[in-house]
């Protein structure tokens, strides 16, 4: 009887021990799957600090141009500099952008190049902003330029944060109105029609704000993963809506 | 017209022809909106043209 029981108590010992063995390699199975689905988490959370890493560098860097290019404005106006030198820096920070930039973007080098497109482009801002101020209401013009552009650029960012809409069907059409806005303005130089001169104000400031957009999602998907490009679209986007909200205040305000 | 003007005109139409193949290229290989996408677009594009209404107001 105790023999009958020890060799029943044998025997569900080895089912229940060949029921761990089953059990442990179900659990096994189940680590697997798991840990396949925890290291996809885990690439997913690391493509998503990566992002936020762009978006945070991105949006640094862009304070500190900004305010450098603000000191290099300040030093441009306190110089007195002459009309010439919005032209020559335009051209000169449009350059460099284009084709210098790109070549040092993943160096640190980049960052200092950086810093010389948006100090030459501030620089470049220094006679126009001279000449704003000159006028009656100037003061109040350049501020409410100032204002407008940061509450564009900021509800914009904020939208496509919150959103998490992808923009990225913007690409062609904007890049088109913005070749058609150049040949406006092409044409503008010639004709130098003021209502001509209004509308490509208004239109500018409508396609940059769709490249705030178009910019901001690109980072936010994972579509430029470089901060100083990043930094110099969105500084480009800032600095147009700036002028051309500044020229379209100036006109309504009535300085031409 | 003084010098100004051409070098600005010149400036622009090089970039006029940097940027063309460039445009081209984002025009054929965009992805197509939706008129949900579209939507989204026009909504913060309506608000920044009341919003440019009203700095106007202001001047």
């Amino acid at each position: 009887m105790d023999q009958d029981y020890s060799k029943t108590n044998q025997k569900s010992r080895a089912r229940a021990q060949s029921g761990t063995e089953t059990t442990n390699a179900q659990v096994i199975e189940i680590n697997d799957g798991q840990s396949a689905t925890i290291n996809s988490a885990r690439s997913r959370a690391g493509a998503g600090i990566e992002i936020n890493k762009v978006l945070r560098n991105t949006y640094m860097l862009l304070s500190m141009t900004l305010l450098f290019s603000g000191l290099t404005a300040s030093i441009s106006m306190a110089l007195n500099m002459p009309p010439m030198t919005y032209l020559i820096s335009v051209i000169g920070g449009m350059v460099i952008a284009m084709f210098v930039l790109p070549r040092f973007a993943n160096s640190p080098a980049g960052i200092g190049i950086v810093f010389l497109v948006t100090g030459l482009l501030g620089f470049g801002l220094g006679p126009m902003l001279s000449m704003y101020a000159s006028l009656p209401n100037g003061g109040n013009i350049i501020m409410l330029a100032l204002g407008g552009t940061g509450v564009i650029f900021m509800g914009l960012s904020a939208y496509v944060l919150a959103t998490r809409k992808d923009f990225s069907f913007l690409g062609g059409f904007l890049m088109v109105g913005f070749l058609l806005v150049l040949v406006a303005a092409v044409a503008n130089i010639f004709l130098q029609m003021p209502v001509m001169s209004l509308m490509i104000s208004s239109v500018v400031i409508l396609i940059m704000s769709g490249f705030i957009l178009y910019d901001t999602s690109r980072i936010i998907h994972g579509g430029e993963t470089n901060y100083i490009l990043a930094t110099i679209g969105l500084y480009m986007t800032i600095f147009n809506i700036f002028i051309s909200l500044l020229q379209l205040l100036g006109i309504m305000g009535g300085d031409d | 017209m003084d010098w100004m003007q051409i070098v600005a005109a010149l400036a622009l139409i090089m970039f006029i022809i940097i940027l063309f193949p460039r445009a081209r290229y984002m025009l054929e290989n965009s992805p197509k909106g939706s008129s949900s996408d579209w939507m989204s677009f026009l909504i913060p594009v309506i608000a920044i043209i009341l919003f440019v209404m009203l700095l106007i107001q202001l001047v």
